[in-house]
């Protein structure tokens, strides 16, 4: 484990504290090591109980999510204590940890009951999943048709499947990032890539405005 | 075709938007900012526009604000 620096000038006190006690050896480390363990299942739990109205991980699985969460979360604020530069409170760098390791943990899980299987294509939910209410489904078709054309023609094989996964099938993006082995990051721009060129297919055939829905 | 609102919501894309990686790398200062009260879309105009596109890092964001204005 890296042990922190001398505690950066300008820090506030409470976290100068947990520097302090945390780069120590001996009862004082141990001490503070379990103060913030605590903190941090207190966290989790908080967390994924938060999230688990749009998770399919429920129950007993839940708390398990989130003790893991907090140990992972630990083991790697300790390792990273160097790297805090005192740009927040120490807490609060140390508490993005654990809610990061919830997202990465919960989409891991999705897999072992997930509510629908990669590669669906389940195009026929698409106008719930917009929020288009049943009486707008008829003068929404043109439109969410234009849509899967340009996914289907215009799209990579790569932002096809993944704007078929997330936007379509509704897979969350932590999952489909576990499923695929890829970062967050790089599935947000291949969805960020995808919405743009959709956005100027529907401009360049009419279907919308560049202000907005063109009305036909 | 306000029925449309949220496909073309979601179309729209914020060149500001800086992306996953560099917004979690500051989520720990701009939830600090908006829990003073300050303006943290202000002093962090992509990380705003991110959080208002990203489902994932929103949650994050909610979670971290959650966590240091319960605490």
């Amino acid at each position: 484990m890296e042990r922190a620096r001398s505690p950066a000038k300008g820090l506030d006190d409470e976290s100068a504290g947990w520097l302090r006690r945390l780069g120590a050896d001996g009862g004082d480390r141990q001490a503070a090591e379990r103060e913030l363990h605590a903190r941090l299942v207190r966290i989790a739990l908080t967390e994924v109980r938060r999230r688990s109205v749009s998770s399919p991980v429920t129950g007993p699985e839940l708390d398990d999510v989130a003790h893991q969460a907090a140990g992972d979360a630990m083991f790697a604020i300790l390792a990273k204590l160097g790297d805090f530069r005192g740009e927040s409170r120490f807490t609060t760098w140390a508490y993005r940890f654990v809610i990061l390791e919830v997202s990465s943990k919960l989409g891991r899980h999705y897999w072992r009951n997930p509510p629908v299987a990669l590669d669906a294509g389940q195009w026929e939910r698409l106008p719930d999943r917009f929020g288009i209410d049943p009486a707008g489904h008829a003068e929404a078709a043109g439109v969410l048709a234009e849509v899967r054309r340009v996914v289907d023609d215009e799209l990579t094989a790569h932002q096809r499947r993944v704007f078929v996964a997330i936007v379509v099938d509704g897979i969350p993006l932590d999952a489909l990032a576990t499923e695929l082995g890829l970062r967050r990051n790089a599935l947000y721009k291949v969805i960020f890539d995808a919405r743009r060129k959709i956005r100027r297919a529907l401009v360049a055939n009419g279907y919308l405005e560049e202000s907005g829905w063109e009305q036909r | 075709m306000s029925d449309l609102g949220r496909l073309e919501g979601f179309l729209r894309t914020d060149p500001r938007d800086v992306g996953c990686d560099e917004a979690l790398a500051v989520l720990h200062i701009y939830v600090e900012v908006v829990a003073a009260g300050g303006d943290a879309a202000g002093r962090y105009p992509g990380v705003a526009a991110h959080l208002t596109a990203c489902g994932p890092c929103a949650e994050d964001f909610a979670g971290l604000l959650l966590a240091v204005t319960s605490a």
